[in-house]
């Protein structure tokens, strides 16, 4: 019998997403653990692995489509040994599928709307572990729920794997993994949608607009633009800038680096990261959430970094940057840059950081603020390092000054915990010998 | 002498040894079950099981002597106390034999003796005190079970003294009885032979009948059962028992210090059970006995490797279905089954069978407050229930406990009728860890008893229909 392959749900808060790229054409075998396609989510893409094994006989959903619905037929498999006659013989119905939207520029083998064979009584196959339903018994859903818990992190103790109670409440004792919503974060970058675009007129456009091209909003693009917009409506922004000099950092990054040979090479921003981490071990107030049910205390600095990759703008995180040394934190910043890069961040390498970091000092920004990404409280807006003319003891002198602002939630953290957060950061940042402490 | 191996020897046939036998043997283990006395242990032959029995007849002599208000009139009702107890004796021996023919249908191969650990995976059987076999396995589940606590100088002696065992076979019904303890076993005695026409007097050291239930239950369960004609006294303690031809006489310590005495023809000792750990070798072993019970760990491992505990041998709760699941959660645990999961003693449901019954599962009122819940109670009474009011029974209520933040049900506590068949849905509900939302959803059906629990649960959130 025919197995039909659905679209999966990659996180418990998926309802669609594009089919990005099929992997495999119709006819191929498909052996168990082949990757089939690419999905894209609202914050990455990811690789549909396939559980069955067979001919690809038919892909109902071309790629390129967006919106299409978890659970929504996208291909069928046929077993060793069946003929494709079989899905003539099966009765069609209209796939609950969009059209593609760019169908014209994508492959379609088959005109949309497609056929579905319904006569496949078959349970629809699980395509992949992770894209099935999260087990999770109905106290642990409401209390991941009211905790602001990402239950797609949490595993599960129960019977067949299913989450309980006692999950979410290891869970929360651990300091938890904020919910889903926690992606992108704000960096004034334009990071450009690489979504193939429909040259059509917008329906709403005025008459006196110039002539433009319309880009399809790609499901991280609408992320951002939910994300963002909920930030800025719902908390209230604050901004505070301090000066930092440099010099004593950058010679030791020199020296550091001269000392490490090809080993690693830090970067200025390896060094914020430390530093900011050390800051918030110093004043942990800041080190914050807020919550309907309370402000979050962070335990460890679990820095969310922002990385504008072609794709978009996503904000990897540095885990217990406080625990870690520079060299760790400098090889584990370069491989989330490059899975960010890639499209392959897996949620637990971008959801649940403490505090954020956005750095556009190699643009030449001198000074920017950042929104912040809730529902963490801080986000540190970095500029570039520059040479400026400066007073010391009473007499001009030149020094490298990189300005840093810091946004903050004034739900959750006041004015003096912010100026005490800058004061430590600077500390750190101008005597870095203090950050090995 | 005769030496054999096993992969897996229960000791003990009872509810608890003969599951996990049963277990272990679907599991593909080749195992031994050693049985000194009969199969299905106390539960089956002398406890839950006769027991029902016994109640049943009570509650027919109840509804008979009651029928008029049903529309019959039945005069010259007799109390053959004989046949009563005769069919009790039945049924306990008719599922003996059925617990055998489980057994050898599952190729369990059991052996009738008394087994005596001799360390290192190894055990003697013996009969009469000789060893005939001797056994080695890979693993031992100890499943001895409990027997009834005897306080000093009131010992059980089968004639004025009764234990729950001299109960179940009674000659007579007693014209005064006196039982000491009311925790289920005591009340379940105390109703039937109260039913039967006794004049029964319970006395309870603690400060309320039925201790182990939410406050609310014990105290409706103590006016059900005063109306009933019981006396109950709690709060007291016996001092001595004075046993004399022409009755036993109880010297009684009331709560305000002063003194009285009861005297009855007979008197039933429950309170409480100690476990069965002489006199099996665990001297032999690294097993830890604390307060007659083994010390076990989640899965049930003892200090020994290799060497397991369930049931009542293991601790409270003393109930047969406690043991039979910790049974299969040992075996299965034994054999890598990954799916297992150590027992949550919250969702484990208590019965008592008296009139009016009483069940329960999860925390009581108190004991969820106690544990820093902020919580939400729900009570329906049986008055607001069609079918309890169509069966003459409209007494007793369902409360429900829940958590106000989280909306876990914490907590179920009935009484009324059939309500020991009543909690298992609750059980159901614990065990999924559902909350209000689930059971405010489910469609209970019209008419039956199990309304009231839906009730209870809307009126937790303050939106019960018919009450």
């Amino acid at each position: 019998m025919p197995i039909t392959i659905t679209m999966p749900a990659l996180s418990p808060t998926m309802t669609e997403g594009t089919l990005a790229k099929w992997l495999l054409k119709e006819g191929d075998a498909v052996r168990s653990g082949d990757m089939l396609a690419e999905i894209e989510t609202d914050k990455a893409t990811m690789e549909v692995e396939a559980v069955d094994e067979g001919v690809l006989a038919r892909i109902l959903v071309a790629e390129g489509t967006e919106g299409v619905p978890v659970n929504a037929p996208i291909a069928i498999l046929l077993e060793e040994g069946e003929d494709a006659s079989v899905l003539e013989d099966a009765t069609s119905e209209p796939a609950a599928v969009t059209a593609p939207a760019a169908a014209a520029a994508a492959p379609a083998p088959e005109a949309a709307p497609v056929a579905a064979p319904v006569a496949a009584a078959a349970p629809a196959a699980p395509v992949a572990s992770a894209g099935g339903r999260i087990l999770a018994s109905p106290l642990a859903r409401r209390m991941a729920g009211q905790a602001g818990l990402d239950l797609a992190a949490v595993s599960g103790s129960g019977p067949r794997g299913r989450i309980v109670k006692a999950d979410i409440e290891a869970a929360m004792a651990a300091g938890g993994a904020p919910a889903p919503a926690a992606a992108p974060v704000a960096a004034p970058v334009a990071a450009s949608a690489p979504t193939p675009a429909a040259a059509a007129p917008a329906a709403d456009a005025s008459p006196f607009e110039g002539e433009f091209e319309l880009q399809a909003l790609s499901t991280m693009r609408k992320t951002i633009a939910r994300r963002m917009s909920e930030s800025k409506r719902e908390a209230p922004h604050f901004y505070m800038t301090v000066d930092c000099e440099l010099d004593a950092l950058l010679a030791l990054r020199k020296d550091l680096n001269e000392r490490a040979g090809d080993a690693f090479k830090l970067s200025v921003n390896d060094l914020v990261i430390k530093a900011a981490a050390v800051a918030l071990m110093k004043v942990p107030a800041a080190n914050a959430g807020y919550s309907e049910g309370g402000i979050k205390l962070y335990k460890s600095a679990d820095i969310s970094v922002a990385v504008a990759s072609d794709r978009g703008l996503i904000t990897p995180v540095i885990r217990n940057a406080n625990g870690k040394g520079l060299e760790a934190i400098s090889t584990e910043m370069r491989e989330l840059a490059q899975k960010a890069n890639d499209g392959k961040l897996m949620p637990e390498d971008y959801q649940g950081g403490s505090f954020s970091i956005s750095n556009l000092g190699m643009y030449g920004v001198k000074q920017f603020d950042a929104v912040i990404n809730t529902p963490q409280a801080c986000i540190l807006a970095v500029g570039a390092g520059e040479q400026r003319a400066v007073v010391k003891d009473g007499a001009l002198a030149i020094a490298t000054v990189m300005s840093v602002t810091l946004s903050v939630d004034h739900r959750a953290v006041d004015g003096a915990i912010g100026a005490q957060f800058l004061a430590a950061f600077k500390g750190l940042i101008q005597d870095p010998m203090t950050m090995l402490l | 002498m005769a030496e054999q191996q096993f992969d897996l020897v229960v000791v003990g046939g009872g509810p608890g040894g003969y599951v996990a036998a049963i277990r272990a043997a679907q599991l593909g283990m080749d195992v031994a079950l050693v049985e000194r006395e009969h199969l299905g242990g106390i539960c089956l032959n002398w406890g839950c099981i006769p027991t029902k029995a016994l109640l049943r007849s009570a509650e027919v002599y109840h509804l008979a002597k009651t029928s008029s208000q049903y529309g019959f009139k039945i005069n010259d009702i007799e109390i053959d106390l004989n046949a009563i107890v005769q069919r009790s004796r039945k049924i306990a021996k008719q599922l003996n034999g059925g617990v055998g023919h489980l057994l050898k249908k599952n190729k369990v191969e059991v052996l009738t003796g008394h087994a005596r650990l001799l360390g290192k995976g190894r055990l003697a059987v013996e009969v009469d005190g000789t060893a005939v076999m001797e056994l080695s396995a890979k693993n031992i589940i100890l499943a001895t079970g409990a027997r009834a606590r005897d306080l000093p100088g009131m010992e059980a002696d089968g004639k004025q003294i009764w234990s729950y065992r001299h109960a179940l076979v009674a000659d007579t019904i007693p014209k005064r009885l006196l039982v000491v303890g009311s925790g289920a076993i005591g009340i379940e005695f105390a109703s039937f032979f109260n039913t039967l026409g006794a004049d029964v007097t319970v006395v309870e050291v603690l400060d309320r009948v039925l201790p182990v239930e939410d406050a609310e239950i014990s105290a409706m369960a103590h006016k059900a059962f005063e109306k009933q004609g019981m006396r109950l006294l709690t709060g007291v303690q016996v001092k001595r028992l004075n046993k004399a031809p022409d009755g036993v006489t109880a010297s009684i310590e009331l709560p305000d210090g002063k003194s009285e005495a009861i005297t009855a023809d007979r008197v039933i000792m429950a309170v409480g059970i100690v476990g069965n750990v002489e006199d099996i070798g665990l001297e032999n072993t690294q097993a830890v006995v604390d307060r007659s019970h083994v010390v076990v760990d989640p899965w049930l491992a003892t200090g020994e490797p290799g060497l397991y505990a369930i049931g009542d041998l293991a601790g409270p709760p003393w109930l047969a279905h406690k043991a039979s699941h910790e049974g299969v959660i040992c075996v299965e645990k034994i054999a890598g089954v990954t799916d297992v999961h150590p027992l949550n003693p919250m969702n484990i449901p208590g019965c008592t069978y008296c009139q009016p019954q009483i069940a329960s599962v999860g925390l009581s009122e108190a004991a969820a407050e106690a544990a820093g819940h902020k919580v939400r109670v729900g009570r329906f009474p049986f008055i607001g229930n069609g079918k309890a009011i169509a069966l003459g029974e409209p007494e007793g209520m369902i409360k429900t406990v829940f958590d106000a933040a989280t909306g876990e049900l914490l907590g179920a506590h009935m009484i009324g009728p059939e309500v020991t068949e009543l909690i298992q849905g609750y059980a159901v509900a614990r065990s999924m860890e559902s909350t209000e939302a689930e059971l405010l959803h489910t469609v209970f059906p019209h008419p039956t008893l199990s309304e009231a629990m839906h009730e209870s649960v809307l009126d937790a959130m303050g939106r019960a229909i018919h009450f």
